[in-house]
């Protein structure tokens, strides 16, 4: 019964409604149409530009939307409306803002406690108690701190407390949306190298959904690029970074600024032109045929889907090789 | 001495006072920025960075304050002009471009009037004239229709447009110098490939001295021909882009480029720098950094590390690398 994979991601749709006349409301196809699949202990990176639904997708999966169309499985379980509850248990999310993600009225003890209290995962106050400082420890966090409010930690404490609140129910998955994003980079480092201790420690896995290129090949076993709404590259996060096939995942990927200026100095950018279309408007066939550089008639009429192109490796495009 | 530079900032100290205390934000920076040459700054939040432009450019919040320091403009100290000599500075002399394209423009005015309010402050030209040079800038940075954008709202352009549309402003009456403070930051990779592209091929076509404020290693490794790399208010380390990526002589540079991860793709764990960023309001008597870093001595803790040259003009304020050249200039010594 229980599957290969943790999370499985079938044909997930996330449409939103929005007025465009009176009478009138157009969907806005923020996810299209999304597949994919995690093992347990493994972190899946999910990259693309602002506006192309990575966030959606996190979000979609623990159901803080409810899901146009598809469906997500977890442990070969299919989750409902009905049964969340019981599988926020097992999935749980960090968000990327530290500032407004931790209610500023309560202390980091209630932030943390919150979780264990809607789950009811104590008997006593005083194992509650334990519960929190043994997790405050486990990301680094001084337990004495436990009474203080969340404005008199810095941006990467913050964030440390918004992970201990995370893992506070035992999690066997979780939603990183932008967790490094917000800060400094010798802070990310610090909050990088711990979310790779944790998954070593706890067996987590993860959804890293980040902008920062490389970070999220450091930290990635597989890698996605999404473009929007679809997934238009997935593979081995070496294999898409050595060799990416889609045109949107090569200038996605040689647009990154390299931090040394030998290699920045050679490497040669493949700059797109305009921007990226409306999704109130998207083109019938695949969604990166405005800007790309080998488009074709058919790429404007039909919508290519992901065919494999060995060892896992997914590429939605027409063109060969 | 000052042709050779086209813009000087010495020892510039600015403090914020605030309820609880002065602010520190910038404490003793000097840098030369040559005509026509690309200067980067790189420092975390706090590190003064943007503080420092905003000081070149006097637009301080109220609380801020210049406190001492000179910023030289072609030999004439620009801290001791008064508002009316600023305005003419502003704009005509050097530029600015902000961070987030979308605050920084005015929402209920068009991009026409917008571009063409610098152009009528400072020049002669007469609306129609201005008009055309506003077109002719739209052109120049890439606008696609400018004589349709003129007549929009930044509301109906991408962050992007906009972006360009702020570059084109900053350099519709053609100054030397062009601050960029953190310009593509709020961008995507593929929108941010296309400014730094469009800023380095103005460059060469306008020849302003451009100064690149960023916290992206990535960003300044690329594209500047001097960097200047900022902590707790001081400059640590400067030099050219190969200076401080292959051979830094400061820890904290040292331990930025521990932090991120590689471009080659190897799944090294990264090397975070300790401990929390600086509280400027109670800075230390030594070194800044010293809290933090690993190789932290006595001396750190008490007084203020000196300038060390290194060839090149390259120079790191740090008394680790003081120490090291002066035990190899010992053993030169000893050898002769």
């Amino acid at each position: 019964m229980s599957s290969e994979y943790l999370i499985e991601v079938e044909d997930l749709k996330q449409y939103f409604p929005v007025k465009t006349g009176f009478f009138k409301t157009t969907p806005l196809k923020a996810v299209d149409g999304v597949s994919f699949s995690i093992k347990a202990g493994e972190t899946l990176g999910l990259v693309g530009e602002s506006g192309c639904g990575k966030t959606t997708v996190g979000r979609s999966i623990l159901r803080l939307y409810e899901p146009t169309g598809g469906f997500v499985k977890y442990n070969g379980e299919e989750i409902t409306a009905a049964n969340i509850q019981e599988y926020r248990k097992h999935m749980q999310m960090v968000f990327q803002d530290p500032y407004s993600s931790l209610n500023p009225r309560m202390t980091v003890e209630d932030i943390i406690g919150e979780p264990l209290d809607v789950h009811r995962l104590y008997n006593s106050k005083q194992e509650r108690r334990e519960k929190i400082l043994s997790l405050m420890e486990l990301v680094g966090l001084n337990a004495e701190h436990a009474t203080r409010y969340a404005h008199e930690f810095s941006g990467g404490q913050r964030q440390r407390i918004g992970i201990a609140r995370a893992l506070a129910v035992d999690p066997k998955f979780i939603v990183c949306d932008e967790a490094v994003s917000a800060l400094d980079v010798s802070i990310q480092a610090q909050v990088i190298n711990m979310f790779e201790d944790l998954q070593q420690k706890l067996g987590v896995a993860y959804l890293f959904i980040a902008h920062d290129l490389l970070v999220v090949r450091h930290i990635s076993n597989r890698i996605a690029v999404m473009y929007l709404g679809r997934v238009v590259e997935i593979g081995d996060a070496d294999e898409v970074y050595e060799n990416p096939m889609h045109p949107y995942t090569q200038s996605l990927l040689s647009a990154v600024p390299i931090p040394d200026p030998v290699t920045a100095k050679k490497s040669k950018r493949i700059v797109l032109s305009g921007d990226v279309p409306s999704p109130m408007n998207m083109p019938a066939g695949c969604a990166f045929c405005t800007r790309c550089r080998y488009a074709e008639e058919r790429c404007a009429q039909e919508c290519p889907s992901l065919t494999d192109r060995g060892n896992g490796h997914q590429v939605a495009c027409f063109r060969e090789g | 001495m000052s042709e050779e530079y086209i813009l000087q900032v010495k020892d510039l100290h600015t403090s914020f006072y605030t309820d609880s205390g002065e602010v520190k934000a910038v404490n003793g920076v000097t840098f030369n920025l040559a005509p026509g040459k690309i200067l980067g700054i790189v420092g975390e939040s706090g590190s003064g960075k943007s503080v420092t432009a905003y000081s070149i450019m006097q637009i301080l919040a109220n609380t801020g304050k210049i406190v001492s320091g000179q910023v030289l403009y072609k030999g004439q100290d620009i801290t001791k002009f008064d508002k009316k000599q600023m305005r003419g500075f502003r704009g005509k002399c050097c530029s600015i471009i902000f961070q987030d394209p979308m605050t920084s423009l005015n929402p209920v005015f068009t991009i026409g009037n917008q571009l063409m309010e610098a152009i009528l402050l400072h020049t002669d030209k007469d609306k129609k004239q201005a008009w055309e040079r506003a077109v002719e800038m739209l052109e120049l940075v890439g606008v696609n229709e400018p004589r349709k954008r003129m007549k929009q709202y930044p509301h109906e352009l991408s962050g992007g447009m906009r972006q360009r549309v702020m570059i084109a402003m900053a350099l519709a009456c053609e100054p030397d110098i062009l601050i960029a403070d953190e310009p593509t930051t709020a961008l995507d990779v593929t929108i941010q490939a296309q400014i730094l592209e469009l800023m380095q091929e103005l460059q060469k076509k306008m020849g302003m001295a451009i100064i690149m404020v960023t916290h992206d290693l990535g960003v300044i490794a690329s594209m500047c021909d001097e960097i200047i790399v900022m902590y707790g208010g001081r400059v640590c380390e400067r030099g050219t882009a190969e200076d401080i990526f292959y051979r830094s002589g400061h820890e904290y540079t040292k331990g930025l480029l521990r932090s991120i991860p590689k471009a080659d793709g190897s799944k090294e764990r990264l090397v975070p720098i300790a401990g929390t960023p600086i509280n400027l309001l109670n800075l230390p008597k030594g070194c800044a950094f010293c809290a933090r870093c690993d190789e932290a001595m006595k001396i750190c803790l008490t007084e203020v590390p000196p300038q060390v040259q290194m060839p090149d003009g390259h120079y790191a304020s740090c008394w680790l690398t003081y120490k090291r050249q002066m035990n190899e200039a010992e053993v030169g010594l000893n050898e002769q």
